[in-house]
């Protein structure tokens, strides 16, 4: 074992094809890195901390408490205030029950199947536009012209964010998902970025909230707002929790519409299959999230001394669960490095699991089938112009920062 | 190690054909075994479920047909609505109570256990016990008469979730225990509490700390409780849950190891003469068995849990089907789930002999946590409500034999605060 493997999973030069690095972990699938960092790499071991209540998820750092401005009213009262609101009024991604599970049930409520079918035909229409506006073009940029945009026009419609404020809800998005990224969290200008950004859509959702409150619409924003059965998050919450939303529903999507493309084009007869039997999509999905997750890994933080196997994961240790580890380990799947959507079986981690485990899975599922199917079925013959493609530097939240293909064939009028 | 007995077996005959019976034979087949399974039984139905007949049963959920999936490729051949009335291991047959006889090569006791009914019960009736189809389909029917008040005696599992979901059809119940609070005696005294706090407030009428004289049919459908303190309560059905009675009976004069907590098994499921020796090719398992645990250091363990019937079932089957080579052991860690009042209580672990108990994550009063049991230096069991989610690392570590507690600082921890257990 390599107390340095860790430490090459995070250098972006493995990137591309991190999977050699997370055999050798696997090797030793509980194992402390040089930082005492503990790394959590087999699917049995990871499963099993995901269920474990000396596993806490409010490992974020306290935000920077304040930088001098000068202004001692600012200084003294107004910043330090104001931080120790956003540091207790975490989303619940990072945080711990019982606050978790009383703001996640309220999230839970507002995806009823009713609203999820609404959201299929909604994602439809949205695709199609997209795919509507490659018409014409001999290449473009995948991630650019269709992951990119799908996935916010999604979010807002779900949250009801009103369709000329999308650009700058996508900036927004873009900047603040460098937050759930574990290595870019202890960079002081991008925490300052974060900060700015979190402080202006803070300021944007609380007018929208007030706007929704006083006149409710048939949105996730205001169905959060009225909350239910006499319950409702404040607003502090209800901020915090619309901000998760937008961001562990962006930057995920995006990943799994152009790896999905990205694999896709690499074994045509699957592309092939999905142009021919748009049934087998659902499977297909699910064995991308196996193969290619966006997410790869989260961290955590051992509450108490956690003994695996032959391990003992000390008290205060943080710990990162490498989910796409346990996602290629031949002790539970079969011939892992292989795509193959007929798996059987397949309890893949690509959502997480247990009491975090991803409320927008039924949404992804939907955005990924209708994106994949649409476009493989419109644009039957792309070529990868890159590959691998060049990525961005998360290692937790992977996915390609472009990925350009070449169009052999036009596009297909619409449907 | 122990190790099968030379030759395949031909026969294998199986006593008891519901939930323990079923999962035997079904393993045999998993096991190859493709020689011929008879299951003998008294009842007349195929294998059904239990547990749905105090829970959505009774309530209407669903209809009293709880039928167990049983594949029809196994080749199964049922003797139902027969009784066996006697085991001769040396000749190695059943006796039935119609006179015949079936030969074995390996014979699985699972004959379970039966309500134990109320003294001088005839089956008939305003007085109902809670155990078989039947039982259910004729209580059923009696609580769609929409009987004035419905008397519940006993405070254990059957009895509160009776009381529960009869309550959830809208009628006035009066459960009467004689335990200072319901499922002490499974629980201990603060769970059960909580348990008593729910039902009061689900508007169940407790009665607890109180016995019954007697019962006196009052004509037709209508009975009289007379309780210990004097008060006389009418009522139109009267629900006996006392708990359940081993159906060993049948077993007398087989030369085997026979109680009233059941068959002596070792942990290979094979039973054991009264001193301790095997009884060839006699397996008992189920609710009817009493096997040593493993994990509580060899201590004889008898639940009447449907997930321990499975189990050992299951391991039964496979040493049955064995021909040579060494013999599976029932390493069970027993659990249980229960529904009561829109809660699910689930336990892992046996906390009998336990003297402390602790919340160790959520609270009791908001009746969703995580309790553990200790008994000297061990954590020996774990319950939960509305929080299955944390009980695999509980169960893990009482498996390990962990220390009371066997960890501090979970999530959602009130801080750690034993109490004294009382059980009675
Ligand atoms: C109302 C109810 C609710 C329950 N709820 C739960 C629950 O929520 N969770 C849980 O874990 N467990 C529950 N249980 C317990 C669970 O159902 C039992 O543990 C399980 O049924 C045991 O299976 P078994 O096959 O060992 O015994 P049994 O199910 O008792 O079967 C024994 C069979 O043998 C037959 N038999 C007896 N004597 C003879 C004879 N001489 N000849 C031929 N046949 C004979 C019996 O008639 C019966 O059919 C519940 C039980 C009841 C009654
Ligand atoms: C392909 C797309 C997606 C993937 C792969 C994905 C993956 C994940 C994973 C792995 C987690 C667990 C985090 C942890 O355990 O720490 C998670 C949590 C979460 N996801 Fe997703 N996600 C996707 C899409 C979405 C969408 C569309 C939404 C919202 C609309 C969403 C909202 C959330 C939220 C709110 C959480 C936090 C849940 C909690 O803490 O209880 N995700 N997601």
């Amino acid at each position: 074992m390599s107390p340095t493997l860790f430490a090459q999973v995070l250098d972006p030069a493995h990137r591309a094809d991190p999977y050699p690095l997370y055999e050798a972990l696997r090797r030793s699938p509980v194992s402390r890195q040089d930082d005492g960092t503990w790394v959590v790499s087999s699917h049995a071991a990871i499963a099993r901390l995901l269920h474990d209540p000396r596993i806490s998820s409010e490992d974020l750092p306290d935000p920077p408490l304040f930088r001098w401005t000068g202004h001692p009213i600012q200084d003294l009262l107004v910043r330090p205030i104001r931080s120790r609101i956003v540091a207790r009024h975490r989303p619940f991604i990072f945080r711990d029950p019982p606050d978790h599970d009383l703001l996640r049930r309220h999230v839970m409520r507002e995806f009823s199947p009713g609203r999820v079918r609404r959201m299929r035909r909604e994602t439809e229409a949205i695709t199609g536009a997209l795919l509507d506006r490659l018409e014409g073009r001999a290449a473009f940029d995948l991630v650019e012209d269709v992951s990119y945009p799908l996935p916010v026009t999604v979010i807002c419609d779900l949250l009801g964010v009103p369709r000329e404020d999308e650009p700058r809800f996508q900036g927004w998005a873009t900047q603040l998902a460098t937050a759930l990224e574990p290595n870019q969290r202890t960079d002081a200008a991008n925490a300052a970025r974060n900060e700015a950004a979190f402080t202006a859509i803070s300021d944007y959702l609380r007018g929208l909230i007030r706007e929704r409150r006083a006149s409710p619409r048939d949105d996730m924003l205001s169905g959060l707002a009225a909350g239910r059965d006499g319950e409702r998050m404040n607003d502090y919450d209800l901020v915090a929790t619309a901000v998760l939303l937008l961001v562990a529903g962006h930057e995920t999507t995006v990943n799994l519409i152009t790896n999905g493309i990205l694999t896709l084009l690499r074994f045509p007869e699957h592309a092939e299959r999905l142009r021919r039997e748009p049934e087998i999509a659902p499977r297909l999905i699910e064995e991308l999230l196996r193969y290619e997750p966006p997410v790869h890994y989260r961290t955590r933080l051992a509450l108490a001394d956690i003994g695996l196997g032959d391990a003992t994961i000390p008290e205060g240790a943080p710990v990162v669960l490498l989910l796409a580890a346990g996602n290629r380990d031949p002790a539970r799947f079969r011939d892992p490095d292989r795509f193959d959507p007929d798996r059987e079986d397949n309890r893949h981690l690509g959502f997480g699991g247990g009491l975090h485990y991803c409320v927008g899975a039924p949404l992804a599922r939907i955005e990924a089938e209708v994106a994949l199917t649409a476009i493989v079925r419109r644009l039957p013959r792309l070529r990868l112009l890159d590959d691998p493609p060049p990525y961005r530097p998360g290692a937790s939240l992977r996915g390609p920062r472009r990925l350009r293909l070449a169009v052999e064939a036009p596009v297909g009028a619409a449907r | 190690m122990s190790v099968a007995a030379g030759s395949p077996p031909r026969r294998i005959v199986v006593v008891g054909a519901s939930l323990c019976g079923l999962s035997a034979a079904q393993a045999l087949r998993e096991e190859g075994f493709s020689g011929e399974i008879v299951l003998v039984g008294d009842e007349p139905e195929r294998p059904y479920d239990r547990p749905p007949l105090s829970k959505q049963v009774l309530r209407g959920r669903c209809g009293p047909d709880t039928t167990l999936p049983c594949r029809p490729d196994l080749d199964l051949r049922f003797r139902l609505g027969t009784a066996a009335a006697g085991l001769d291991p040396r000749a190695r047959r059943v006796v039935l109570a119609d006179g015949g006889t079936i030969a074995y090569d390996r014979v699985l006791i699972a004959t379970g256990t039966r309500a134990r009914p109320w003294p001088g019960d005839p089956g008939s009736g305003p007085l109902h016990t809670l155990r078989t189809r039947r039982d259910a389909e004729r209580l059923g029917a009696r609580l769609a008469d929409r009987p004035r008040r419905v008397v519940v005696v006993g405070g254990g599992f059957i009895g509160c979730e009776a009381a529960a979901s009869i309550r959830a059809m809208g009628l006035d119940v009066t459960q009467v225990v004689r335990e200072t609070v319901p499922l002490v005696q499974a629980l201990g005294d603060a769970v059960g509490a909580m348990v008593a706090e729910v039902a009061r407030g689900a508007g169940v009428d407790l009665l607890t700390d109180r016995g019954i004289d007697g019962i006196e049919a009052a004509g037709g459908e209508t009975a009289v409780v007379r309780l210990d303190e004097g008060r006389r309560i009418e009522t139109g059905c009267v629900l006996v849950a006392l708990g359940a009675v081993r159906n060993v009976e049948w077993l007398a004069g087989a030369g085997l190891a026979v109680s009233d907590a059941g068959v002596r098994v070792d942990a290979e499921c094979r039973a054991l003469t009264p001193d301790g020796r095997v009884v060839p090719d006699v397996f008992a398992a189920g609710d009817v068995a009493q096997w040593p645990s493993a994990v509580y250091g060899g201590a004889r363990l008898a639940v009447e849990h449907w997930g321990n019937a499975v189990a050992q079932g299951r391991v039964a089957a496979r040493n049955m089907a064995a021909a040579g080579g060494p013999l599976a052991r029932h390493d069970h860690l027993p659990d249980f789930w229960s529904h009561l009042y829109g809660l699910t209580v689930k336990l892992v672990g046996v906390p009998d002999g336990a003297d402390r108990f602790a919340v160790v994550q959520g609270t009791l009063r908001e009746r969703r946590f995580v309790g553990i049991y200790g008994a000297g230096e061990r954590t020996v069991a774990a319950v939960s409500v509305d929080s299955a989610r944390w009980l695999p690392a509980y169960r893990a570590a009482i498996a390990e034999g962990a220390p009371f507690p066997p960890f501090t600082g979970a999530l959602d921890q009130p801080g750690f605060a034993p109490h004294p257990l009382a059980t009675a």
